[in-house]
């Protein structure tokens, strides 16, 4: 199952590559990462098709996760588009209602619970 | 006088001298006399009494009595000769009282020649009669007019009294004034001490609100780090248990043992990166709320700027979850440091970042299609000195808005929102502080940019 991580902080690379080594190893997941909004839109529009779900985080200088999601959701050709999990820092109910409006498939606050997290991606790439 | 006597003389002359008395004021003006003048009713009741006993008409005596009384008068007139009236007087006595006298002398020594020429003396003491009438109205007169005169001089004495009197009350008046002013002035330096100390407090409030909506900022920009530092040192943990499960393998794999290894030191790098970038921000909040302690130090305004951005930033998407603006850093890579109150010029520079961050918003809110707030910070090294550029696309600002910015307490945001010192605040400190400058250029709907200089 392909993922797109999208985050300003570019540790976050070496996060996810880290908390997942073993999915990443037996190659359950695989990672891309993009750190705007911007280049993750580039990055779909090479890679659709492929791309089962997006992590995106919310607050990133730019373009924002939330209209990124709009993007991806409403603008992105063909469908059917991919999943999207929000996270955010500030865990406030009007992101949260934005977030769900444009569609958002979970919405999650940072700090991330990694082991919560594997098991959500779990039970997507085996459902 | 022949014909007279005592019963009528006697009251005649004590009334004389009572007249005497009362005209010259011999009482003040002669007192010496006057004690004796006072006393002469006595020898006249004596000689009265004897008049009466006797049946005598005792002529010789009543007349030199008379006689006596008016010499006395003569000499009052010439003791007091420097009184005018007193002297008139005595002039006019004199005539009268000589020829009494010589008809009085003649009457015993000569006293057929004093029949010979009886008419002729008469004659004579008539005219000195009317001579000293003459010389008493004369005297009444100048009485009168000395009266006046001192009446007037009186009247001046009185005017004089009355005006010192006048100039007593106005210097009293001018010393209460007096009193009055130096009590003010002393109240208005109590008060302007007073406004000093709240001016203090004022700049110290303004520096704590700006602390205030910084908070949420700070914290989120603290949580990031200590977000990696807890996901790092977890991940960690799990590095060093398949690390331990893999040396406990009969058959080791050498090559992930390496890459565990590798991955716990990149880690452990990364813990201690993101943990001085938590502590910088506290250091930087609290340098930031610190009084300043005027010592100056080598800065690095391109770091000041870029924190001051993000806490800026993080501090209004703190209020307003929804917002989101690009930010634009253009940092000159060889800028040199500058001696400067570092915390000064970050407040300087967050004050900056925050009226372009609320710019941009108030522009957004107006919903225009395609519009992407933007703040963007550029530096550059001057001659002699940096230049920093703060700019925004926000709403800009009115030209008569424009030429009162820097005013203390000028503020355009809704009462509660701003205290109006930040942009005063960021002047003085610019230009009193440290010598640079700050100006202002705006285009409204357009955006603003402000630029600020600094000398090494």
């Amino acid at each position: 199952m392909k993922i797109l991580v999208v985050d300003d902080e570019p540790d976050v690379r070496t996060l996810f590559e880290q908390r997942f080594r073993r999915e990443i190893r037996s190659g359950e997941f695989s990672f891309s990462f993009a750190y705007s909004g911007e280049e993750a839109l580039t990055f779909l529009t090479g890679h659709h098709s492929e791309v089962v779900l997006i992590l995106s985080d919310i607050n990133m200088p730019g373009m924002s996760g939330l209209e990124l999601l709009r993007h991806v959701k409403h603008d992105l050709i063909p469908p059917p588009p991919p999943l999207v999990m929000m996270i955010t820092a500030y865990g406030d109910t009007d992101s949260y209602n934005q977030a769900m409006e444009l569609g958002a498939n979970d919405f999650l606050t940072k700090p991330v619970d990694f082991t919560a997290l594997k098991d959500k991606l779990h039970a997507i790439s085996t459902a | 006088m022949s014909d007279s006597n005592m019963i009528i003389e006697g009251p005649i002359a004590v009334g004389l001298v009572w007249l005497g008395r009362r005209f010259l004021d011999t009482p003040t003006r002669l007192p010496g006399w006057d004690k004796w003048l006072a006393q002469i009713w006595k020898p006249a009741v004596v000689l009265f009494a004897i008049a009466i006993y006797t049946g005598s008409s005792i002529d010789l005596l009543a007349d030199a009595f008379v006689l006596a009384v008016l010499w006395a008068g003569v000499g009052a007139g010439w003791k007091l000769r420097a009184y005018r009236p007193a002297w008139l007087i005595g002039v006019g006595l004199v005539p009268y009282v000589l020829l009494a006298t010589v008809q009085l002398l003649l009457g015993i020594v000569a006293p057929q020649f004093l029949k010979a020429n009886s008419d002729t003396l008469e004659l004579a003491i008539m005219v000195a009669f009317i001579w000293q009438g003459i010389f008493w109205l004369m005297a009444r007169n100048h009485k009168k007019a000395e009266v006046a005169e001192q009446q007037i001089r009186l009247e001046a004495e009185r005017e004089k009294q009355r005006i010192e009197a006048q100039n007593l009350d106005l210097a009293q008046m001018i010393n209460q004034r007096t009193a009055a002013l130096a009590r003010q002035t002393d109240e208005l330096r109590a008060t302007l001490s007073e406004l000093q100390a709240t001016q203090g407090q004022l700049i110290q409030s303004e520096k704590m609100a700006s602390l205030g909506e910084l908070t949420a900022g700070i914290a989120h920009e603290i949580q990031n780090p200590l977000n990696f530092v807890n996901n790092f040192a977890d991940v960690s943990v799990e590095l060093v248990a398949e690390l331990e499960e893999e040396r406990a393998r009969p058959t080791r794999d050498a090559e992930l043992e390496a890459e565990l290894l590798r991955d716990l030191k990149q880690n452990l790098q990364r813990i201690t990166q993101h943990g001085g970038r938590a502590s910088g921000i506290v250091r930087g909040m609290l340098e930031h709320s610190r009084a300043s302690t005027g010592e100056r130090r080598p800065t690095d305004l391109n770091a000041l700027a870029d924190e001051y951005l993000r806490l800026a930033y993080h501090g209004l998407r703190a209020k307003d979850k929804t917002f989101n603006a690009t930010l634009q850093t253009d940092f000159a890579p060889s800028l040199p440091l500058i001696e400067a109150l570092s915390q000064d010029l970050g407040r300087v520079l967050l004050n900056l970042f925050t009226n372009a961050f609320y710019a941009v918003q108030k522009r957004q809110q107006l919903g225009e299609a395609g519009y992407t707030p933007t703040v963007s910070v550029h530096t550059q090294p001057l001659n002699g000195g940096v230049e920093v550029r703060v700019g925004d696309n926000g709403v800009g600002i009115p030209p008569d808005i424009q030429a009162r910015i820097f005013e203390p307490f000028f503020t355009t945001k809704p009462s509660g929102e701003g205290t109006g010192l930040g942009l005063s605040l960021a002047h003085d400190i610019v230009v009193k502080g440290h010598g640079g400058t700050l100006q202002v250029v705006s285009a409204p709907g357009q955006g603003t940019e402000f630029v600020l200089t600094l000398p090494d």
